[in-house]
């Protein structure tokens, strides 16, 4: 078997210290929620269109209660009260905002006891309503299972959902078993989400509540046809993490990508905003039974695969602590990690599977994914497919459990029909011609992959000890991440974080937190 | 891309064909993917493909059915008409490629102090591969990018910059020259975007004030020059390559080269 023989005192240690990491900055924030947050309440609460100039109304109502200085009590209570007042629902109050017709401001006011029991029953709906996704998911597990390890992940990214289509079925003829749709180039930081099926899209299409639905459903066609699940990805980056957890989480998406610093590094979007929105969006794909993805990846698109491996790591150990503050279980954390290393250093092969075998040892029962290269793949098409077939070696050998899938024009265009072919017929083989490799192999002790794993290690833990120290806010100031420095007041969004007045009330937060049996 | 290429390229054949594996015989290898299932219609309009390609002998290799009735081809041919490379016209920036000391040498030495310069990937671009392979220190394929000289002053913007906002950056910094980085290409978004830019400068009244550079994979030279841009860099620039222009352009504009 092909193993690192870890030192499992300075694992524990890495773990300890990303976890108070995670802590402090998890109670250091608790007394504030966001606009995102309040919209997702409203939306779980059944708030899912748009007003007639196309404004999302859950974007209407938190505005409405901005407008009225009420913000700090949180939407719920004024929702559930406008809905017993006028017997409407919560949709149907969202409308009437937006045409003026209502005020909640000057509605007669039912008690804060009254309303927040009427909150609780709609919260209680909503959470059936996630609990009946993701039970359907489970019975579609067992009539479709999925036997490939790792799973093979590709991205459609047309702009046009039906086109999306398409080429997602095909993907999944091909092999592919999770199917991801790349967003709109800036989506990230639009303090809304779009509405309705969209076909344009600049370097991806809109994550849209009606575009994941048409999507879960040709996949759920396909399955079938397959008689092997298909799993859907989507993104819960940027501005509005929360919101589009609820979407995913009503229309079984599989597996989203929810990082809690991403955001901060790579889209510079306020530190508290992120790591405010990542808590509660986090909670609602634990409940929905959703594999969160995180984008440690990305470091290594920025900063020397070689000399910074270890922030990949260090980062890894905070994103599962983050992760598990916001009541995921291990199966469902799929940290991220990359194959990045510049191909003409000799040994290159050696040091990639030294980081992927530690990646995989760190976190046993988490389905780490594993990223292709990218840096270092230039128009030579057919070297890049050469590289794609180290990386999917390297995968296989080390037992990653997700595999995104190489393109060989990733540094030409968004893939063509037959790159994704290409690229998924070479992962496939690498996955049934090494399949017992792992197995069959054993490390030489001291050699040159295990001193390479003991070094990340090491300096991981040197990583942490030094973020623990400063806190993590100081820690982003001074640019340990990525290269990239990112103050605590800078980035956008931060005049959507609010402090929670003493009326303020959260009860998806609450039930949430009962459900997932954390505090 | 550069006077010494164009050197070396005296002295080559006049009427050339593409080499596979002996000279003269023209042959092309090329794939793509129809809309149709596979089968001998498919392979005849693969074929066909190839002839209104000026292909001759098509051949198809394989052909692989893709699902959803769409198939794959791999492709030879010949062509037999030669290029004339007299015939040619191409489009290159006028410059040098000099070594990254020569430059700082040349510009602190005539200049006085360091060039600056202002990058951002603008719009709703979110990629800055790019430009930070060409601006920041670490730069590309084993190529410092401009921070790494003495004679520059970088300002790197990153990411989804509206044009107004470097425009203004542009001013404040009193930049010598503007870098422009588009990646995402959808729609032609990038060619709007980029224009756009260049308009806006001339409205401000300082377009001539500033060396106004675009660079990203699908950029040429002659493009940026038809957008209204200086110059234009695409796919291959290596950091020295932007150095090396920026250097002399800068110069040249005060007399100084």
């Amino acid at each position: 078997m092909l193993r690192l023989d870890l030192d499992s005192s300075k694992v524990d240690l890495c773990h300890a210290l990303a976890e108070r990491v995670a802590r402090n900055v998890s109670e250091e924030l608790s007394g504030r929620s966001t606009v995102t947050i309040e919209r997702t309440v409203a939306r779980l609460f059944g708030v899912e269109g748009v007003s007639p100039s196309g404004v999302p109304l859950a974007n209407v109502l938190v505005d409405h209660l901005i407008s009225l200085g009420r913000i700090e009590d949180g939407i719920a209570v004024h929702l559930a009260n406008a809905c017993a007042v006028l017997d409407l629902t919560p949709e149907e109050v969202a409308a009437k905002v937006a045409a003026k017709e209502v005020d909640l401001g000057s509605l007669p006011w039912r008690g804060t006891e009254e309303c927040r029991e009427k909150a609780r029953e709609l919260t209680e709906i909503a959470l059936a309503k996630i609990r009946a996704r993701r039970e359907e998911r489970e019975k579609l597990l067992e009539a479709y299972p999925v036997h490939g390890r790792p799973w093979l992940y590709v991205i459609v990214a047309t702009g046009d959902i039906y086109e999306d289509i398409t080429q997602a079925r095909m993907a999944a003829a091909q092999g592919a078993d999770v199917i991801a749709v790349i967003r709109s180039t800036g989506q990230s930081l639009l303090d809304y989400v779009p509405h309705g099926a969209t076909r344009e899209g600049y370097g991806g299409t809109y994550a849209t509540q009606e575009n994941f639905r048409l999507m879960r459903a040709a996949l759920d066609e396909e399955s079938k046809r397959l008689g092997r699940y298909v799993r859907l990805v989507n993104y819960c980056s940027g501005l509005c993490m929360p919101e589009i957890a609820a979407m995913g989480a009503l229309e079984r998406v599989d597996l989203m990508l929810n990082d809690a610093m991403y955001g901060i590094l790579f889209r510079d979007i306020n530190a508290e905003r992120t790591l405010i929105d990542q808590r509660f969006s986090r909670m609602i794909n634990a409940y929905a039974g959703i594999i969160i993805n995180t984008g440690e990846d990305n470091y290594l698109t920025t900063v020397d695969a070689v000399s910074s491996g270890h922030s990949v790591v260090a980062s890894q150990f905070m994103n599962y602590h983050f992760a598990h503050l916001s009541g995921l279980k291990d199966e469902q954390i799929g940290l991220g990690h990359a194959f990045q290393i510049d191909p003409k250093i000799e040994d290159s092969f050696l040091l990639e599977l030294a980081g992927a075998l530690l990646v995989r040892e760190l976190f046993p029962s988490c389905p780490v994914k594993f990223m292709p290269p990218t840096v270092h793949k230039t128009g030579d098409i057919f070297f890049a497919h050469a590289l794609d077939a180290s990386f999917n070696l390297v995968s296989v050998a080390t037992g990653q459990s997700i595999h995104l899938v190489g393109m060989l024009t990733e540094a030409v265009h968004t893939p063509l029909l037959q790159d994704r072919y290409a690229s998924i017929r070479a992962a496939a083989y690498a996955r049934t011609a090494a399949r017992h490799l792992r197995q069959d192999l054993r490390l030489e002790k001291d050699g040159r992959i295990e001193r390479r794993a003991h070094e990340v290690l090491d300096k991981a833990l040197s990583l942490l000890q030094d973020v623990q120290d400063k806190g993590l806010f100081r820690a982003l100031e001074e640019g340990v991440f990525a290269g990239i420095r990112r103050k605590r007041d800078g980035g956008k969004g931060l005049e959507g974080v609010f402090s929670k007045g003493p009326a303020y009330f959260n009860p998806v937060e609450e039930g949430l937190k009962r459900e997932l049996g954390i505090s | 891309m550069n006077r010494d290429k164009d050197k070396s390229a005296q002295g080559a054949e006049r009427f050339i064909l593409p080499y596979g594996d002996h000279r003269g015989d023209g042959v092309v290898q090329v794939s793509f993917t129809l809309p149709l299932p596979d089968g001998p219609l498919g392979d005849e309009a693969a074929r066909q493909v190839m002839r209104q390609m000026s292909l001759a002998e098509p051949q198809i290799a394989e052909s692989v059915s893709l699902g959803e009735n769409y198939t794959f081809y791999v492709g030879y041919g010949k062509l037999s008409r030669p290029v004339d490379t007299s015939k040619l016209k191409v489009a290159r920036p006028l410059w040098d490629k000099i070594e990254p000391v020569q430059v700082e040498q040349m510009v602190m030495e005539r200049l006085g102090r360091p060039i600056v310069v202002v990058g951002a990937a603008t719009g709703s671009d979110a990629h800055t591969v790019g430009l930070d392979a060409i601006l920041n220190y670490k730069g590309f394929a084993g190529d410092h990018g401009l921070e790494a000289y003495s004679c520059f002053r970088v300002v790197n913007m990153g990411s989804q910059v509206p044009n107004e906002e470097l425009v203004a950056r542009a001013a404040r910094e009193k930049a010598d020259a503007i870098l422009v980085s588009q990646v995402v290409t959808q729609g032609n978004v990038h060619l709007a975007n980029l224009t756009n830019l260049s308009e806006l400068l001339e409205a401000e009244g300082w377009r001539d004030r500033v060396v106004l550079v675009a660079g990203g994979p699908r950029i040429t030279h002659a493009l940026a020059l038809e957008l209204g841009y200086d110059a234009g860099f695409g796919a291959m620039t290596r950091p020295q390559d932007v150095a090396s222009y920026l250097a002399q352009e800068v110069l040249r504009r005060k007399s100084l080269y």
